[in-house]
């Protein structure tokens, strides 16, 4: 059985688990590490080798050097497919990858079948599509949360990749790397629930309640855009066209009214709550569940609820 | 510092998208067609450095004749000029082949600067900006907050799903840039005017060299087997709030197993 490559994003996130899963069914599993992991977990979810690339040339540089190593491992393995998340970074590194193979690839990928089939989510969560690499093997990226990983034991066997990266491929180089304010919640494109707040929260300092509720459900903020253009909250928790693609079990949207660009980033979450003043606001077309109300009132009601339910 | 701005024309966002019936490609005939809004992000910053550093702006974009309005409505933002590569064979391109026709244009244009948007609203894929460095043996620096040019010098603050990374190269390089970076200016009537006479110089695939077998749907390395729409949501339960709304909020997630 042919081997699929699996790129494993720092530190090992819920999407390299589920890229582990979704390899299974493709072919024999490797992943490939940049820097160190965890060896023990990608076994226990299926890895039967580990390749690993560490070191400045590959960790001091932007992607390219990542793209090369990655290159040469499929000119030499020549492997079913090649799967990587669908981040910023891993759509990168396969954009460069595609472009040094003349290999067809494909993004936000929700499933793959045997063939290498890719299901897609296009056009804010209304069309999907599924797509094939006609040209190579199948490059594919995977949007967090689209199956529940499943563990199944393999080996694990560790191997060292050599690593030689020409002066080409370290133009860029990384000069720091800022960490902003990770606490304690999920990251927002893996947590399976999500509190969002829009323009509606009124400030910054009121994100209190939206991050209280967050916290009560053990579940990740995020906001509209509304809300980060008048700063109440960081950009990189956008949810929508412009930001962050979110799918989890639930997503509670407070003040938000709903506009398409905000659905693209939300409509596929299983279960939508909103709270909004507003009877007419879009969201509650799509809301599974709504609560005609001023979020001042509703909000902290439901904490005390959730508090006393615990 | 000569700088090529990458513009892509995209159907609006706002409105009901789809695919042609006919072959898969993205409907473009009758969207209602706009700038891709990101790349208005990238025009303002090149056109803040133009001022900052001098030098001259031209704008890049493969697509059908109709780009030209897109182009011309760029162009009323302040750029010099445009590039308009267009060619019937490229229908259908995919972004391997798009790359490979927007690195040769740009082969032709000597930048010292590309600036792009992050990413387009219709595909979503973010890899052009890679794709061009690779192709063109270039620095790329991407998902840019801020953007610093001093001399030949580029200081990049690019986020990340934690908070940001500080990346930097030398010219020449691409830079994609998010829309925290800047606030696009409006055009202003005598720069809509300008623009009606600024020079675009239109390029077809011959011009490039490319064949078009290399391109379009005959030379695309993907392809859509199969489009169908997701059934739309529908509205669920929806209660007025008299008091006891929190309360009933939390009945419901209850019986969902979410607390
Ligand atoms: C190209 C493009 C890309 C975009 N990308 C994104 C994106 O990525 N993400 C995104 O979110 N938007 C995006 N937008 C913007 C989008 O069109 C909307 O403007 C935005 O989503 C509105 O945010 P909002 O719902 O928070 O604000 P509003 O539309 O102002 O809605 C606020 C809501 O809060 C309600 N409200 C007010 N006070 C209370 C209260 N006390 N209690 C309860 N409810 C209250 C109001 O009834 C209203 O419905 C984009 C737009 C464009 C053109
Ligand atoms: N056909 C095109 N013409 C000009 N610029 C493009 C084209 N396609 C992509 N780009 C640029 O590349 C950026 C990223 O696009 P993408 O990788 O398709 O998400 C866009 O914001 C544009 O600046």
């Amino acid at each position: 059985m042919a081997e699929v490559l699996v790129v494993v994003e720092n530190g090992i996130k819920k999407v390299t688990l589920e890229m582990l899963t979704i390899a299974r069914g493709l072919g024999e599993v490797s992943a490939v590490v940049f820097g160190e992991a965890d060896t023990a977990k990608l076994g226990e979810y299926g890895a039967a080798k580990v390749y690993v690339a560490s070191g400045d040339d590959v960790e001091g540089y932007l992607v390219a050097p990542k793209a090369a190593v990655l290159a040469g491992l499929v000119r030499e393995k020549q492997p079913a497919a090649v799967l990587l998340a669908s981040t910023q970074e891993g759509k990168e590194i396969a954009g460069r990858l595609a472009v040094k193979l003349d290999n067809g690839l494909l993004t936000d990928a929700v499933e793959v079948a045997a063939d290498g089939t890719a299901t897609q989510v296009v056009f804010a969560g209304s069309g999907i599509v599924k797509s094939k690499v006609t040209r190579g093997l199948p490059i594919v990226t995977i949007r967090p949360n689209s199956v529940t990983p499943s563990p199944a034991p393999a080996d694990a066997a560790v191997s060292s990749l050599d690593v030689t990266v020409s002066d080409s491929d370290k133009l860029t180089k990384v000069v720091e790397r800022v960490v902003e304010q990770k606490g304690s919640r999920p990251e927002l494109t893996e947590a399976s629930i999500v509190v969002s707040g829009g323009r509606g929260v009124g400030n910054a300092d009121n994100f209190k309640l939206v991050e209280e509720l967050a916290d009560l459900l053990g579940g990740a903020v995020g906001a509209s855009r509304a809300a980060v253009d008048s700063g109440y909250y960081p950009h990189q928790f956008q949810v929508g066209q412009t930001g962050k693609t979110v799918s989890p079990q639930l997503y509670v949207a407070l003040g938000i009214s709903g506009a398409i660009q905000h659905r693209a980033g939300m409509q596929t979450s299983k279960t939508i709550v909103a709270v909004n003043k507003d009877a007419e606001a879009p969201i509650f077309e799509l809301a599974d569940y709504g609560v005609v109300g001023d979020l001042f009132k509703v909000v902290p009601q439901a904490a005390d609820e959730i508090r006393k339910r615990k | 510092m000569n700088i090529v701005v990458l513009v892509k024309q995209v159907p609006d966002s706002g409105a009901e998208r789809t695919l042609s019936p006919s072959d898969n490609t993205v409907e473009r005939a009758s969207a209602n067609n706009v700038i891709n809004e990101m790349d208005e992000y990238a025009i303002e910053e090149a056109l803040k450095i133009k001022e900052a550093h001098g030098g001259e702006v031209t704008v890049l974009t493969m697509g059908p004749a109709g780009a030209t309005e897109s182009i011309r409505k760029a162009l009323s933002m302040g750029p010099d000029k445009a590039v308009h590569i267009s060619d019937d064979a490229l229908h259908g391109s995919c972004a391997v082949a798009t790359s490979k026709v927007l690195a040769a244009a740009l082969g032709t244009l000597n930048a010292d600067l590309v600036l792009c948007g992050a990413e387009s609203t219709d595909g979503r894929v973010q890899v052009m900006p890679h794709m061009l460095a690779e192709r063109l043996g270039i620095a790329a620096l991407t998902g840019a907050r801020k953007l610093t040019v001093d001399g030949t010098q580029l200081t990049a603050e690019r986020q990340t799903d934690e908070g940001y990374e500080v990346v930097t190269a030398a010219t020449p390089a691409v830079v994609s840039v998010w829309d925290t970076i800047n606030e696009p200016r409006y055009p202003s009537f005598k720069g809509i005017m300008a623009a009606k006479k600024k020079p675009v110089q239109a390029l077809s695939l011959a011009d490039l060299g490319i064949a078009g077998d290399e391109v379009g749907t005959a030379g695309a390395t993907s392809a859509v087997v199969e489009f169908s729409k997701r059934p739309p949501r529908s509205a669920g339960a929806k209660v007025t709030d008299e008091g006891d709304g929190g309360t009933q909020l939390v009945t419901y997630l209850a019986t969902e197993k979410f607390v």
